[in-house]
Order: C-alpha cells, then structure tokens, then sequence
C-alpha cells in the first residue's frame, strides 16, 4: 500500500472535486434538418402530446400522395418541456423542426414578442387555408401588424365528463340530458356534488381537483387574465376572483380528490379507480380518458353539457414555420394539408381533437361515442364551441394559470386558508410577471 | 518500433562539441515545459467546458435576459431580487432539510454495509455488484417508480401501512411526507455507491493494525470505533464532500418526483434550489436570474466544502 493521502492532499483533492463536480453543467445541442436539392424534400415536424397525425396515420398518407416528399416527425410528451426547447433552437436559429405545434396558451406570446422568428403563412400556399376558421382562432394567431403565425389545429370546446355507475350508486341522474337539467349553474355542480360526497362509495370525490374546476369556470369567460387592451387584470377580475372561490370553497368541502391534473399519477389511475366521478373535459380529454380508463372503462363514463349548456374554451394548438426553416414552401403545403377540414375530421374521430375549421365542425355534428356510452359528442362539443366566448389572451396566461393552480392545490391538500392562498398566488405572479 | 534504437544525429542525442549551451538550453526548457503540455488538453478542456459557461453563467447574471431575446444590462440587480426573494430562502432551507435527510442515513449505511461487506463470507462478490446496481439505474427510471409506490390511493407504501393499521398519507402534498419520500430515493440510489467506496478504503487498512488490537483485547466494536473509523477517515471526508455536493445540486428525483413540474409541490415543499433555478429559466423563462441562482448555487457550495474541510483538518490534528 502506497501513497495514502495526507490530509492536505486529501483537501486539495476534495476541492478540485467540488469545483469540477460544480462545473458539470449540462448544454443543450440541436438537431439537423434535411433540406431540398432535386425534386426530393425532407420535413422535419416536432409537436408535444397528441396531435393524432401520426396516430391517425396522416403522415404515412402525404408521403404516399406526395412523392419525393418524406417526413421526420417527433414529439414530446408534456409541453411544458418542449416549449422551452424549442426557445432555445428558435433563439439559436439552428435545430428547429420545418412544422412545430405551438400550445394556445403560447400563441400571444409568439405574436406579440417572436414574430419574427416564424414565418407569415400570407406568403406562402398556406394562405388560403386561413378564412377557414372559427372567428377567433386565426385572429389569434395574428400580429398586429396583420402577420398569420400559425393555422389551427383543434380547439377545446368543454363538457363534463362523468362516472355514470358511481353517479347512480349515490342515487344521482346518470342520462346526460336529466343530469345536465340539476345543473343550470357552477353552484349547481357543486350542491350536485354535496349531495353525491354525502352518499358516494369510499374513497371518491365529486370531481378530480380544485386547479382543474377553476379551469373549467374560467374558460367560459371572455376577459380572464387581460383586458381588450392587453393590461393585465388577473389580480382585478371579478371573473377570476369568483372563479378562484368557488372553486376553493370546493376543495375545503372535501369535494375533490385532490389529485392535481397531468402531474400526480394517482390522476391517471383515477379514471379506472374510481377516485372521482366528474371532471370538466375539453374535447383534446376524451382520448386521454379512454387511453387511462382502457377497455375496461368503456361504458363507465358519459359525456354532458357544462352547467346551463356555457360555451367554453380550454387548450387547443396551431402549427407553425420556423423562419429558420429551409422548405417554407414545402412545410406550408403540409400544415395546410394536414389541418384542412377532412384531416381535422378524421382526428377529432380517432383522438377527440376538436375541429377548427368551419367546415369540419359541421361534418363532425353528429358523432357519437360508443366508449361514452354513445354520447353525442359531435354535438356537445359543436355547441359549446358556438357558445364560447372570444377568449383574450395574453402572454403570460400560462404563468398566472398555473400560480393560480397551484394556490388551490395548496387548499384542498395542505388546508391553506382561501384568502391566503389567493395572496400567495397574486404575490408569485407579481414576482414573476412584474 | 521493434527494430534497433540507434542514436540519429541531429535528434535527441546531442553530439559532442558544436554548440552545446544552446542545446542544453534547449533541452532544460523542454525538461521544464513538457508537463505544462501534457496537462494542456485537460486545462483546454476544462477551459472550454468549465471555465467558460461559469464565466459566461455570471456574465448572464448581471443581465435580463428572456429566452429568444436580446440580453439587457441590470447589473446586480437579480442578485437583490434573489436575496429578497422568500421561494429563495425555502428552496434553500429544502435543500439543506432533503440534503441532511438523506445524507447521514445513506452514508451511516453505507458504513454499516461496508463493515459486513469486508467479512469474508459467501458469495461476497455478488452482494459487492448488487450494492452498485442502484446507482447504475436511471435518476428518472427510479424516481418514477418511487413515486408510483409512494401514490396515495394505490402505492404500494400506503397499502404497507394499511396493513400495520396506519391511515393513507398523502405523500406528495405533505410537507416532511414529500421530503422524506424523496430522500429515499437518494438513499436507494447512492447508499451502494458510498459503501464500495468505504470497503476500499477498509482494504487499504493494514491487517496488522486489527491483530494488534485484537492481541490488547479489542472487542469487534472497538476495533471498528478505534482501528476502522481513523483509518477511513480521509474517505469518509471524501463522501461526505462528495454527497454534500450532491445534496446542494439535488434535481432529478424532486422533478420526476412531482411529475415532471419544478414547483416543488403546492407549497415548494420539496423545491430545491436545483428545481428553482430550472423553474427560473425553462418555466419563467427567465435566464438571467436562472443564471443568478446557480451562481450563487456555485458560491454556497464553495463554503460548505471549505467549512467541510476545516472542520475535517481541525479534528485530523
């Protein structure tokens, strides 16, 4: 045995440790992206969640229909990682997809504070798609100086999702009409939900979370977290105050199962489990609950009108060109292929996806789902995205919606006081938001 | 080369006579400098990949900087946003609070696991691989499945306790439940690491020392307390510096662990200062005070490791 270290050595070597373990910090890299020579086209298209083009099989089709053109598509599950990803390519002007889906939520910030970082579709053969839209989705999309950034995807018309055989064990109204005829009012829901806490099997809650209920009652208004003139209001809103209430009011009741949305796995589980018997659900939901609830689940869940049959609006996305992009041309042709009317019809069959286009709300009028014990889908869906109002959006909708959330979670699961926990949500987005 | 080493003129070996200060000058400034470039390509390195983003990490600092934008001048501004920031001062009371609840377990059983593991007994090589198994698992892959047995309607951990008679606890919104939970997944992950590390160094302790205690009438404790302990104790320094280290940089397992979100929970209670950084700039996207928290990340750990090391040399004398 030779060379034990002395106890200065040892110092040293613990330091340089510490120093070089410091240092470890990881880089980001790019990827690569085909571009076009003779005749032959490589796309790139990176999207989070579940789009349905691949599911749909929609990519393998335009490759087939379009010789020489092939497409590359990622995606990455949760958006709250892909997002910041793809500011990071867009900012450095290198590894960007020729097509990226862009979140609703994102929208104002890409036109208020990147348009020049993606291209004007009015440029391109994507053009006349734009006039196909339900009124606001595209204006949306538009910068005040009249750029089109993105075309639509889906929108996320609202219903309530709920557990018809748990509704019937606690002697509640399991056809949608009767059920939604006891509910003309968010009040209504939650003295529903009362009624059904006092008689439900253990171990279930009225609905999944507080977080996901004030969604629900925000997304039928039309000035949320900004006013028409772009000023934040969040912290002034009548709507959002009422809102951020009822739905505290809620949790501290024991009415939700405190599981918080797409985070917590116990909400996962709790399709299948039981562990609540409503939830708000935007059309883009329908797919996620049956791919949780699995076979087993079918005939288990219907589908109703929100309260008093509101409109409401809760997600959906667009598709965008890079400007960085080497096959505008090409890219445009595709986002205007595969978010036309027919494409969008056939998704919102296989995924739930809610049209965008006119024409395709109309065609898909009459769907049913039998997973849903045939609910009449098409036409919930159809008619809470004619009653949704023109939503403002702004560019830090994200930020509050989220503060927000993360107040009630705190409400119903850690016995936080409503008032303070409303102080704490203002404070976070004041020290984020400014 | 196999062939003959024959002496070529003009190359290493300097012929007698013509100009022999200046070749010897030569070869004492080649003596003197061939070191400096043999470590060059590590300093290059280090240069290109460690110097340079910390530097460039506190230049950011000093500037706001919103992810696809221009940087803008704000001096030391971030700094006093940071320092007056309450998420700050809980991020870092979290880290120290996670950090101390997984360190002393993890490294008091890696000891204790080092001990049995030097006896000699069957089948010591494969409990010497296995100890390592965890730590070759993914932080993300582990950290998943901690979280599905930590589940509150259906975790496995919660249905244990149910059979002891205990009520199901919500491990993920409590406060000590969501630490504790966490902490364990780092005691899983790096309690088999330490241990190989103490059983080298309980090999590098003469045989001879433990024959001379046993001769004074040292019982198996007292050996361990008397003989093992001082004679680990450069390594045991090492771990502890090692995990600390580790501790103030915790990240993977509290993200995965709350879904994959850095809040940390409802009220960050398990929000480490890893987790606030990234929230910083991948949620807010805000760069510059991202870049403010690891600086100050960085400085903290260059206390704790030179308080660390003063206290190790004060009882080492």
């Amino acid at each position: 045995m030779t060379g034990r270290p002395t106890p200065r050595r040892t110092t040293t070597t613990a330091l340089a440790t510490a120093v070089a373990g410091t240092l470890l910090l990881a880089a980001c890299g790019g990827g690569g992206s085909g571009n076009a020579d003779d005749g032959t086209v490589e796309l790139t298209v990176g999207l989070f969640g579940t789009f349905g083009y691949e599911e749909v099989g929609l990519f393998d089709r335009y490759e087939a229909e379009n010789p020489g053109v092939t497409i590359t598509y990622e995606s990455t599950q949760g958006e709250d990682t892909y997002w910041p990803a793809l500011q990071t390519r867009l900012a450095s002007g290198s590894g960007v997809a020729d097509v990226q889906g862009i979140e609703v939520a994102r929208i104002a910030d890409v036109v208020t504070n990147q348009a020049d970082l993606w291209t004007d579709l009015r440029d391109t053969p994507a053009a006349s798609a734009i006039g196909n839209y339900v009124e606001w989705k595209e204006p949306a999309a538009t910068t005040a100086d009249g750029a089109v950034l993105g075309l639509g995807t889906d929108i996320g018309p609202m219903g309530i999702c709920y557990r018809t055989d748990l509704l019937g064990q606690a002697g509640l109204p399991t056809e949608p009409t009767a059920l939604a005829a006891r509910m003309q009012t968010w009040d209504d829901y939650v003295a529903l939900g009362r009624e059904y806490q006092a008689a439900a099997p253990a171990g279930s809650a009225w609905m999944d979370s507080a977080g996901g209920f004030y969604n629900a009652i925000v997304s039928t208004e039309q000035e949320i977290y900004y006013d028409a003139s772009g000023a934040l209001v969040h912290d002034s809103n009548p709507a959002v105050r009422a809102a951020f209430d009822t739905a505290a009011a809620a949790g501290q009741a024991g009415l939700t199962a405190r599981l918080e949305q797409f985070v917590d796995p116990g909400w996962d589980a709790g399709f299948a489990s039981g562990s609540f018997a409503t939830i708000a659900c935007p059309s883009w939901m329908i797919g996620y609950i049956k791919g949780k609830a699995g076979d087993a689940g079918a005939g288990l869940w219907n589908v109703t009108t929100l309260p008093g049959g509101a409109g409401g609006n809760w997600g959906g996305a667009y598709l965008g060109i890079p400007a960085a992009s080497e096959n505008v041309e090409e890219a445009a042709k595709l986002i205007a292929w595969l978010t036309a009317p027919e494409q969008q019809a056939e998704v919102f069959a296989s995924v739930g996806n809610f049209p965008s286009t006119t024409a395709a709300i109309e065609m898909v009028g009459d769907a049913t789902d039998p997973w849903f014990n045939d609910a009449p889908i098409g036409q919930i869906f159809s008619a809470s995205s004619t009653n949704a109002p023109v939503q403002i959006l702004g560019p830090q909708d994200g930020v509050i919606k989220s503060a927000m959330v993360q107040a009630l979670l705190s409400v119903e699961a850690n016995g936080v006081a409503p008032a303070d926990a409303w102080t704490a949500a203002l404070a976070d987005v004041t020290n984020q938001v400014g | 080369m196999p062939t003959v080493q024959r002496p070529v003129p003009g190359e290493r070996t300097a012929p007698p006579g013509a100009g022999t200060p200046w070749r010897a000058r030569l070869f004492r400034v080649e003596e003197r400098s061939a070191p400096y470039a043999y470590v060059a390509p590590f300093f290059l390195l280090f240069a290109a990949f460690g110097l340079f983003p910390l530097v460039h990490t506190a230049w950011i600092s000093l500037h706001s900087y919103r992810l696809g934008s221009e940087m803008e001048w704000l001096g030391l501004e971030n700094y006093a946003w940071l320092l007056s920031n309450p998420a700050f001062y809980n991020a870092l009371w979290k880290t120290f609070t996670i950090g101390v609840l997984s360190t002393v377990p993890q490294l008091a059983l890696a000891l204790g696991l080092a001990h049995l593991l030097h006896y000699r007994m069957r089948g010591r090589t494969f409990f010497r691989v296995s100890m390592i198994m965890p730590y070759a698992t993914s932080v993300a892959a582990a950290a998943l499945v901690f979280a599905q047995l930590f589940g509150r309607d259906a975790g496995a951990v919660n249905w244990l306790l149910g059979i002891v008679g205990v009520d199901a606890v919500d491990w993920r919104n409590g406060d000590w439940t969501a630490q504790l939970a966490i902490s364990v997944i780092v005691i899983w992950r790096w309690t088999g690491y330490n241990a190989l590390i103490y059983l080298a160094g309980m090999q590098s302790i003469s045989q001879d020392l433990y024959e001379a205690a046993a001769l004074d009438g040292a019982s198996r404790w007292q050996q361990f307390r008397h003989v093992t302990l001082p004679g680990l104790r450069p390594t045991i320094l090492f771990t502890v510096v090692v995990s600390t280290i580790g501790a103030s940089q915790l990240f993977g397992e509290p993200l995965i662990f709350g879904g994959g979100k850095p809040d940390g929970g409802a009220l960050g209670q398990y929000q480490t200062l890893g987790l606030f950084m990234y929230q910083q700039g991948w949620t807010y996207g805000s760069l510059g005070r991202a870049a403010t928290v690891a600086w100050v990340t960085f400085l903290l750990i260059i206390v704790l490791v030179l308080v660390n090391t003063r206290i190790a040399k004060r009882r080492a004398t």
